[in-house]
């Protein structure tokens, strides 16, 4: 049984992993809409499809279950493998991203329960909601909400922070995850560990981009 | 040169143990460290105190007996090299060192530096061999076998079993040391036959063991003194994903 | 008392098949009902273990180490010889036994040694089966090299680590038996004593390395696998822990001990740098192939290598033996680098070292290939030395390696104590005086993989199974005389520790007993030996208790015997008035300083039998018949 085998665990875990780098992407290029002005159409466009959008929640959710309780899992069993450390340890190759998987993987997951109140049911701060405020063109303003929240500065530190940590998670998630599929080999390990580092450091980009601008007011709407 | 020594001791499986001071003094750099603390008791012994206990045999980089952390790293600061092999021209006069066993649940402290890495056995006894019989074997030449695939083979086998990696890797897993065997089996067509079998039971039987499990930190291959490359712990997880998809039942 | 080795009649080639027909079989059904204990698991271990494993015998196998995968055997750089004949080279069965025969200067049995050079053909296709990946050409074949003291190349090799992948792969052959409960394992066990029960072995007793429980094990046979003995000189190329402990405590139980005198000196080792050196480091005599041996012309030339022009350097090996130059046999070139060293021509601080130059092969051949072939040996020489063996030659001189005598076995390898079979490096039978390069390996795993399995059942289809158990009587009192040993050794508690006699008992063979032996030399082992012992058991300080890791007192029991086979060695080497292989005598040499064997009046086996304490050993003789080789004077010129 996959779930059962410690290899099998990791197969799991990366292939839900490389399915939430995907759906990480597609969501950044979606935010980036808001740079040309497209985000209410953007939105607007995909909740057309209600069916669709609950289908892909359900599964999304699984895959972020699956990842989130086999994560805490291995991390239990090894902790429970290495029970008393070492008086003086030099880690030779691991990293800060590394060590602390669990803790940015649980502090993104617990952001994300934040932002899934913030903007998807928008129960955080009702008066700003864009389900009921809406835009000239009649489509709910999510760019206004967006804008709104960012300007406040504690809403737009708890992004930014998300986003190091989802970073963080990712510039040792991401080369990883194709180790333990077996895609790595003695000649490009090298190169897909600087391309997830690379891949990291983009997507901190494209994330962190947008409540930073719009807090120190280069974005306005 | 004189050196100060922090030394983990431990009197028995269930004790408690702790790190302890000791001095080396008159330490010459054409030592090996081992024989450095052949001095350290021979001083011991003579002012009537036990010495360190700690496992060593070959003392030529081999027999993987041998088994220190050494300021935070398995076998020390030379890269690819055992701690018996590990020579004092690498410290230098007024260094503080500290030493310490292999810390993993899998292998429980004997006495002060020896552990017991059994487990490592076990692993191996799950699978790690071809299941041939002595004698009705063909030529040896009968079966050829690329210059490459011997070579990745031996680069593999080259694994002198010291645990190291298990040392060294934040999870205590024994991957690369299993994967090492792994890789060196299906990289010949002998091995080919049961690697799917054998790539399942022997990642069972590390976990039984209490090992932990692989969170590509690449801290083994670091640690290791014979090179074993964490690129064997992808063609495991190949070779268990192939196995999967081959064997359903 | 005339010793008869047992050995099959009828032509050579055919006597092995011949002795296999005619060997009793034990029945499938029968065989797990019997207990075979098997003492060390390097090559011979091992494979005698996991085979008698998986023919269905009850295996016990014992090794002092944490697993048996680090038997000494693995420390095994070169290769191993088989006549397979691949390279078309010329090579056959009856080349590599007379090869293997002149090696050992005719000291050898002809019937053990010609088995030994058959076998060696299966080994290589069994450890081919087993997954050892040796070298092997662009094509997928195997590739072979010439090792030391012969002409053909047909040594098989596993790049530097020969030992080490032949080691792993019966270790995973035993490893796969203790899966299948046919192999019981004990690491970390040491074997004490030999329980002998009217004239046969049934068992023996261990000391658990842990705990210290002194413990007893009944079996049907025992098979003692136990190495060599090299660690007598203290500084050796064996392993810190290989002792002769489990031989010699045979011996005191009756087993004979076959010509202690024989140990090869290898001549490629790191010299040694200081006092407080633990143990030398042998460098791969392959390393000769490319490597050219020389020292200054000059007396006391101390300049810098690269300051001494080629009119000055005196190859001595290619100037003395031109037909083998830089390959010829260990123990010439051995007592060749010690002649030269012993005129003052000696390299290095110390003066006890020669030269191995690599500068013509890398400009022949290319740094590349030469990094190819022994790249791993050069890093280990620059790790020990701190010297790059690329730029400047290596340094090396010749360390006690290997230890031809052992207990004396038949050719089932049973010894003289029925029941008791010695395999490996621990028995003496097939390399004679001397051993040529690649030849260890391969008798390890032609005794254990194929010479035991049969000529063991000969011997228990004709003993009950299970006649002994661990309570008779002798069990319990070989466990108290353990116990009483272990008291004594811990109550002494004098001034010097076991390393202390270690070495001094080191310095007194390795300066007399050690590549060039006189009477006189000798003679004065025998009075120094005793002297020492007897200061030994006044005065050594073995700290710590019984009944928990002690190493110190695992240490001291080694080293008491080592101060009695030390003199043994001496004895033996004493009475042998001539030079043969590893044992030469100065008294005894041609005019150009060859070894001058003596035909006539040694060619035997001495085989010495332990008569207490306090009384000489008695010798006892095999006489060697040589029907089917010309006793030649070997000569390597």
């Amino acid at each position: 049984m996959l779930i059962k085998n410690t290899v099998g665990k990791k197969i799991i875990m990366a292939i839900t992993g490389q399915m939430l780098v995907l759906f990480i992407v597609i969501h950044m290029i979606g935010n980036s809409a808001i740079y040309v002005g497209g985000l209410n159409a953007y939105a607007d466009r995909v909740h057309a499809l209600p069916l669709l959008v609950w289908i892909f929640r359900l599964v999304m959710l699984m895959i972020f279950s699956l990842h989130i309780m086999i994560g805490i899992e291995l991390y239990l069993e090894n902790r429970k493998a290495k029970p008393e450390g070492y008086a003086v340890k030099q880690d030779l190759r691991a990293t800060f991203a590394s060590k602390n998987m669990l803790w940015t993987g649980l502090l993104t997951g617990a952001f994300l329960v934040y932002h899934l109140l913030h903007f998807t049911f928008q129960v955080i701060n009702p008066e700003i909601a864009a389900l009921r405020i809406h835009d000239a063109a009649g489509r709910p303003d999510v760019s206004g909400m967006v804008l709104q929240s960012f300007q406040n500065p504690a809403v737009s530190s708890v992004y930014i922070f998300a986003v190091i940590m989802l970073s963080l998670h990712l510039s040792h998630g991401i080369q990883s995850s194709f180790q333990t599929l077996g895609i790595s080999n003695e000649r490009t390990l090298p190169g897909i560990i600087k391309t997830g580092s690379v891949a990291a450091l983009v997507l901190f980009l494209g994330y962190v981009s947008i409540p930073l601008l719009i807090f120190i007011g280069v974005m306005k709407g | 040169m004189n050196l100060t020594l922090y030394i983990w001791r431990q009197k028995g499986p269930d004790k408690k143990g702790g790190l302890q001071q000791f001095k080396a003094e008159n330490i010459s750099p054409e030592m090996s460290f081992l024989e450095m603390l052949d001095v350290v008791n021979e001083q011991l012994i003579k002012i009537g105190q036990e010495p360190i206990a700690f496992d060593h045999d070959c003392r030529e980089g081999i027999c993987g007996m041998c088994s220190q952390v050494i300021n935070g790293v398995p076998h020390g600061p030379q890269e690819r090299t055992t701690v018996c092999q590990l020579h004092m021209r690498h410290f230098k006069h007024g260094d503080s060192i500290y030493i310490e066993p292999w810390r993993a649940r899998a292998f429980p402290v004997i006495k002060d530096l020896i552990v017991d890495r059994s487990a490592l056995d076990r692993i191996i006894q799950a699978g790690g061999y071809i299941s041939v019989h002595t004698g009705g074997v063909p030529d040896a030449n009968a079966v050829l076998i690329s210059k490459k695939s011997a070579d990745t083979a031996m680069d593999a086998s080259e694994c002198i079993g010291c645990g190291a990696c298990v040392a060294a890797c934040p999870n205590g897993s024994a991957m690369l040391f299993t994967a090492a065997k792994i890789t060196h089996l299906a990289m010949l067509p002998q091995g080919k036959i049961e690697a799917a079998r054998r790539v399942c039971v022997m990642t069972e039987a590390m976990m039984r063991e209490g090992f932990g499990n692989c969170t590509n930190h690449y801290e083994c291959q670091a640690a290791c003194p014979k090179d074993i490359r964490v690129s064997f712990i992808a063609r495991l997880n190949r070779e268990f994903i192939k196995a999967q998809l081959k064997d359903t039942g | 008392m005339l010793l008869d080795g047992k050995c099959p009649s009828g032509p050579l080639s055919e006597k092995w098949d011949r002795h296999r027909r005619e060997l009793k079989l034990v029945s499938p059904a029968n065989k797990r009902k019997y207990t075979i204990i098997v003492v060390g698991t390097g090559l011979a271990g091992a494979s005698a273990a996991a085979t008698l494993g998986e023919l269905g015998y009850n295996v016990e196998a014992f090794c002092y180490q944490d697993s048996p995968r680090r038997g000494h055997s693995i420390a095994a750089q070169g290769g191993i010889n088989a006549a397979k004949n691949y390279p078309n080279d010329g090579d056959s069965i009856f080349r590599l036994f007379h090869d293997t025969i002149k090696g050992g200067d005719f000291r050898a049995r002809e019937a053990n040694v010609y088995r030994l050079a058959m076998l060696s053909n299966n080994i290589i296709d069994q450890c081919v089966a087993q997954g050892v990946p040796f070298a092997r050409d662009y094509a997928g074949y195997l590739d072979n090299r010439s090792f030391g003291g012969a002409q053909v190349s047909r040594t098989f090799y596993a790049r530097g680590q020969t030992g080490q992948q032949l080691l792993l792969g019966a270790y995973a052959a035993l490893m796969r038996q203790v899966k299948t409960g046919t192999v019981r394992l004990h690491p970390r066990s040491e074997m004490l004593d030999v329980v002998v029960i009217d004239g046969e072995a049934k068992g023996i007793t261990v000391r658990d390395m842990v705990n210290g429980h002194v413990g007893s094990y009944a079996g049907d046979a025992v098979c003692l696998c136990t190495g060599g003995y090299a660690n007598v000189f203290y500084l050796s190329t064996n392993a810190m822990g290989s002792n002769v402990t489990a031989a010699y405590r045979a011996y005191k139980k009756g087993a004979f001990f076959a010509n202690p005198c024989y140990t090869q000196i290898h001549p490629t080792c790191i010299p040694v740098s200081g006092g407080h050196q633990s143990k030398l480091t042998l460098m791969s005599e392959s390393l000769r192939n490319d490597g050219r041996v020389w020292v200054p012309k000059r007396k006391g030339d101390k300049r810098a290598s690269h300051e001494i022009s080629n009119e000055e350097r005196d190859y001595f090996l290619e100037r003395k033996y031109p037909g083998f130059g830089n390959l010829a046999p260990r123990d010439i070139a051995s007592r060749s680098a010690k002649e030269a060293c012993d005129e003052g021509r000696g390299i290095g601080t110390s003066g006890f070292g020669v030269y191995l130059d690599f500068e013509d092969a890398i400009k022949r051949l290319g740094e590349n290939v030469i990094r190819e072939r022994y790249g791993n040996l050069f890093e280990m020489y620059e790790r020990i030395t701190g010297e790059d063996a690329y730029r400047q030659p290596m340094r090396i001189y010749p360390a006690p390696h290997y230890t031809m005598g052992g207990l004396w076995v038949d050719y089932n390898l049973e010894s003289n104590v029925r029941g008791l079979f010695v395999l490996g490096e621990a028995n003496f039978s097939d390399h004679g005086a001397n051993r040529l390069g690649a030849s260890a390996l391969m008798q390890g795993l032609a005794d254990g993989y194929f010479v035991i399995p049969y000529t063991i059942a000969g011997y228990l289809a004709r003993t009950q199974p299970g006649s002994a158990a661990a309570v008779h009587p002798e069990f319990k009192k070989s466990k108290e005389d353990i116990n009483s040993l272990t008291k004594k050794l811990l109550s002494i508690n004098g001034k010097k520790t076991v390393s202390d006699f270690h070495r001094e008992l080191g310095r007194i063979m390795w300066d007399n007993v050690g590549m060039a032996r006189s009477e006189e030399g000798l003679k004065r082992a025998l009075e120094l030996i005793p002297e020492l012992r007897a200061e030994f058991w006044q005065n050594v300080r073995v700290p710590g208790g019984g009944d928990d890791v002690n190493q110190e007192l695992e240490k001291a029991g080694r080293v008491a015997d080592f101060l009695e086979v030390g003199e043994l060695m001496a004895r033996d080497a004493l009475h042998r008035r001539e030079s043969c292989g590893g044992h030469f005598r100065v008294e005894h040499q041609m005019p150009d300083g060859e070894a001058r064997r003596d035909d006539e009046n040694f060619c035997y086996v001495a085989a010495w039998e332990f008569r207490g304490g306090n009384k000489e050993p008695e010798m006892h003789k095999e006489p060697l018949v040589f029907e089917n080789v010309e006793l030649a004077v070997r000569s390597y010129k």
